[in-house]
């Protein structure tokens, strides 16, 4: 019952957001009811036993009874990690737009608040059909989203990523409609999918299927070209929505959703995947060291360091799998705190071009500091989040193969390159006429860079707590599907 | 079955009610009396399992769904009429009765169990519909379209009569029941029989507009009046692919190997022509036009993945586009009377003036265009799903890049309203609009969010 609360809380607080129509006041109400949603997260993070593989708080009814489709949802060790991320980045987010007057806000937030229940439902879903629907319920509010309050090429920008994700997405729900007509028992159940034994070459067609929506969405080279625009054109809380939480739904879907269903599928294509992802490491970086546009920056950085999570997660060992998971959690918080601090800059200096500013760090010391910290966080430097994730992805990536390593280890070294070279263009160097009269941070935004700095460290010193968490899940999860792996190899 | 009785008496009331100069009655009285044939037709659920009248016709549940849902449609088409034929022409009650004759003929459409019948039903539905296609008497382009359309209809409906009189050759009979045990016990293949079949596909594929027998469609939608156009790309479109569910289904079935592939190559290409097609239309009336082609592309998964499941499948997608139609062709009516215009950048900034009718029909596009949470994914799913199961996986992959294409020029729609803010004068949106809207939207909503209660009906 809990879970029904967490997913459909947030849709409530769509509901009379979007009543309340024209008032600035909204804001506060969105703020307060994703708090809410935050609470309700953790006091399930209190009475989650982390110890246990299986999926909690589960709730099962039948929904659409011929076709063997049920509302069937429950939170996991992987679940959980992605709800504490989903629902403690939103109130961050709502928080980050404080300064922002968006025209219609009744709408702005209530469409985030919808965006959040499509996204706990497709990380909680445990059911093919529900899955879908949640991953096209985040899809639409972000839509309108990016279209109402982005840039000036929104429009044509909007189109382009629309019809990419729904193109993956409809592939992907013809990969759940095969697979549930070959389930023992006929149902969309995620549990029934993982029974199913189709032969390799079948199996590799559903992996394609599969992974082809969660490509998208991640982006994984070639499938990424839609992104920078997207990250760029849209308004802020939209960018953070979307490299913060939404692109999660593509690596949370592969490790759920692709590699156990598909094990044999994955097992011939598994490499092909990691080839793309680690392609799209180096890819980004390159295109990254050339962008003097801070939001485009940060998009390129954001796919470099999504292809290692990714890469982490197809070569399928425990310590690849949990440093995607941690790491998951940690390019949430950075590139939320990126994409802040690119908004108070655009938004003070009213241009993107980094060339324009420097010298901000004179003016506005605070600031620097915080932005300092994230920016260590995202190369991750020892003692800060991204350390610790990159470690393990690394180590996973090692244990698989050493080039994989090497090649994948590069992302470290070029993201302290550009990224350190951007620092050094806003915050460094002289002033000019634009940054002399930098407004130093204030109330909310030094609130939302203060959290943002605490998490960033406070992760990096003492993950374990985290990583404790979606530990017993990841192992049985590997565990099956190399048993599966070996069980269907033997038979064929 | 009372249903039929009550409609066509209702139709001949209505005629009376005009001789008498009652036009005020003639809204009220004829949507009571809709009301009261819907509600007939709902208590007869279940209660006949057997073909009346000499086995002329059969109400089953096929045939109650069917006629609930098309009486329910015309009646959301009809509140929409208020004001709209008196622009037209003084005698008002003839298009309330011809709206109604028609409906009399597609209630036997989906309820027949004779071929003779169904070329009757088809005929009452389609000799009004001549006249209703070109009730703007001085309008060049709706006599175009009532021309058309006959000239069309009729040489369709000869293919029909042409093709059941060689099914009559092949098995000595107009019953289904008959044919369909000749089928299952004859060995023999004569090709009177296939030929037979061939026809009749090609004149149904006629009446329900799929390529490449659309030809006759944009511009006959596009030339009649909007209303008309409303209850043709709903009712009669809903109502001619019951027939043919119906024959196919409960008729043809043992020899689905011949004819399968012929109807697996028209839907491929009515999706392809329509979707294609509509893409590069300027005008919202004519992409409406163009998506009904594609739409009838989609409705034939039913027949290519032929099992008792399969009505349940078109019955939810002709549900789900039906009310989403009528939201949309609300929406045009509305565009045309207070503008004048009808292409895509005449919606330009309708989300600020009237929020309302922008949300609406923004949920009939997402409808319409089958994005979850609303019907058209429910139906779109539920065919693809069948579908599938049949084995023509390289068809519904086809089918999901044209659901791709589809986003295209549905979401044009909703970019202009949303997306491109202009100055523009408020539409004036009539309660009986709202009402509709308000309906069709919650229904739309309601369908995508819980399909069970309509789908299990069957």
């Amino acid at each position: 019952m809990e879970i029904l609360l967490l997913i459909f809380l947030p849709l409530v607080g769509a509901v009379i957001a979007s009543l309340s129509g024209k008032s600035q006041g909204v804001k506060t109400l969105a703020f307060i009811w994703s708090l809410l949603s935050l609470g309700l997260s953790a006091y399930l993070l209190s009475v989650f036993n982390p110890n246990s593989p299986e999926p909690q708080f589960t709730y099962d009814y039948p929904w659409f009874l011929y076709s063997g489709i049920r509302f069937q949802a429950g939170i996991d060790g992987i679940s959980m990690l992605m709800v504490l991320l989903t629902n403690g980045l939103i109130p961050l987010i709502i928080l980050s737009s404080f300064k922002h007057h968006y025209r219609n806000p009744g709408a702005f937030y209530a469409l985030i608040l919808f965006m959040q229940s499509g996204l706990l439902l497709v990380f909680t879903a445990l059911d093919g059909f529900l899955f879908y629907i949640g991953w096209e319920a985040a899809l639409i509010p972000i839509y309108f989203i990016c279209g109402i309050w982005g840039g000036e090429n929104r429009i044509r920008v909007n189109l382009k990523f629309f019809i990419y994700t729904i193109f993956g997405s409809l592939i992907m729900l013809l990969g759940i409609i095969y697979m549930a007509s070959h389930t023992p028992d006929g149902t969309f159940s995620i549990q029934s999918f993982y029974k199913v034994t189709l032969d390799p070459a079948t199996q590799g067609w559903v992996f394609w299927a599969f992974f082809l929506a969660f490509a998208v969405k991640m982006p994984v080279f070639p499938f990424h070209t839609w992104q920078p625009d997207t990250y760029t054109e849209a308004p802020t809380a939209g960018s953070m929505l979307l490299a913060g939480v939404m692109l999660k739904m593509g690596i949370y879907g592969a490790i759920r959703w692709l590699i156990p269903v598909a094990p044999l599928g994955f097992a011939e294509w598994g490499p092909v995947a990691l080839l793309l992802s680690i392609t799209g490491i180096v890819y980004a970086s390159i295109i990254a060291f050339k962008q003097k546009d801070i939001k485009r920056l940060i998009a390129y950085s954001s796919i470099a360091h999504v292809g290692l999570i990714a890469a982490g997660v197809f070569v399928w060992n425990v310590k690849g799998l949990q440093g995607a998971m941690i790491q998951m959690l940690n390019h949430g918080v950075n590139v939320f705190g990126l994409f802040f601090v690119a908004d108070i800059l655009i938004r003070r200096m009213e241009t993107r071009d980094t060339d324009k500013m420097g010298g901000i760090a004179a003016v506005a010391p605070t600031f620097a500091v915080a932005f300092l910290v994230i920016l260590l966080g995202t190369i991750a430097l020892p003692l800060t989040n991204g350390f610790i994730g990159e470690f393990l992805l690394l180590m996973g990536l090692y244990n698989y193969n050493l080039w994989a390593s090497v090649i994948a280890g590069l992302t470290i070294i070029f993201g302290a390159v550009y990224m350190l070279r951007m620092y050094q263009r806003t915050m460094l160097g002289n002033t000019n006429e634009g940054t002399l009269n930098f407004k130093e941070i204030d109330g909310t935004e030094k609130l939302v860079l203060g959290i943002v700095c605490l998490l960033i460290i406070v992760i990096g010193v003492y993950p374990n707590p985290i990583l404790h968490i979606s530990e017993a899940t990841v192992k049985s999860l590997v565990e099956m599907v190399d048993g599966r792996i070996q069980g269907i190899s033997t038979t064929f | 079955m009372n249903a039929l009785i009550t409609i066509s008496l209702l139709a001949i009331l209505i005629l009376y009610l005009g001789l008498f100069k009652a036009k005020r009655a003639l809204l009220p009285v004829t949507l009571l009396g809709l009301t009261g044939a819907f509600v007939l037709t709902v208590i007869e659920w279940n209660s006949y399992a057997q073909p009346i009248f000499n086995n002329m016709m059969q109400f089953d549940r096929f045939a109650v769904v069917f006629s609930g849902i098309t009486i329910l449609t015309t009646v959301l088409v009809l509140i929409l009429s208020k004001d709209y034929f008196e622009r037209i022409s003084a005698n008002v009650a003839e298009y309330y009765a011809l709206i109604l004759f028609s409906l009399a003929g597609i209630i036997i459409m989906v309820s027949y169990h004779n071929l003779s019948m169904l070329f009757i039903g088809i005929e009452i539905m389609s000799v009004s519909l001549y006249i209703l296609a070109g009730i703007k008497k001085r309008d060049f382009s709706s006599n175009e379209a009532a021309l058309k359309y006959f000239l069309m209809g009729a040489f369709s409906t000869g293919f029909l009569l042409f093709g059941t009189a060689l099914i009559y050759g092949a098995t000595g009979s107009f019953d289904l029941a008959e044919i369909r045990e000749y089928l299952v016990s004859s060995t023999k293949s004569s090709p009177l029989l296939y030929s037979g079949i061939i026809l009749l596909i090609v004149g149904l594929c006629f009446k329900v507009g799929a390529a490449p027998f659309h030809f006759w469609t944009p511009d006959v939608y596009e030339g009649s009046p909007s209303l008309i156009t409303a209850y043709m790309s709903t009712v009669v479109k809903t109502a001619g692919f019951a027939a043919f569910l119906r024959i196919m289904l409960y008729c043809f079935a043992p020899k689905q190997e011949f004819w399968i592939p012929m109807i697996v190559a028209i839907a491929a290409l009515s999706l392809l022509i329509g979707n294609v097609t509509a893409v590069y239309q300027q005008h919202f009336k004519r992409m409406l036009a163009y998506s009904s082609i594609s739409h009838a592309g989609y409705m034939l998964f039913g027949l290519i993945a032929l099992n008792a499941s399969s009505v349940n499948a078109l019955f939810v997608y002709a549900a789900a586009y039906s009310v989403a139609s009528v939201i949309a062709f609300a929406a045009l009516i509305l565009l045309q009377r207070q503008t004048g215009n009808d292409s895509f950048d005449s919606f330009n900034g309708i989300a600020r003036k009237n929020p309302f009718l922008a949300f609406t029909l923004t949920i009939a596009m997402l409808s319409l265009a089958g994005i979850p949470l609303t019907a058209g994914f429910v139906g779109k799913f539920m065919m693809f799903s069948r579908t599938l199961s049949a084995y023509h996986t390289i068809l519904v992959v086809f089918a999901v890049i044209n659901a791709v294409i589809g986003i295209f020029y549905y979401f044009r729609v909703i970019i202009s309203m949303y997306f491109k803010p202009e100055e523009r004068a408020e539409l004036t949106v009539p309660t009986g609009f709202k009402i509709v809207l308000a309906f069709s939207a919650l229904a739309t909503v309601v369908l995508g969010i819980y399909p069970e209660f309509i789908a299990s009906l069957i």
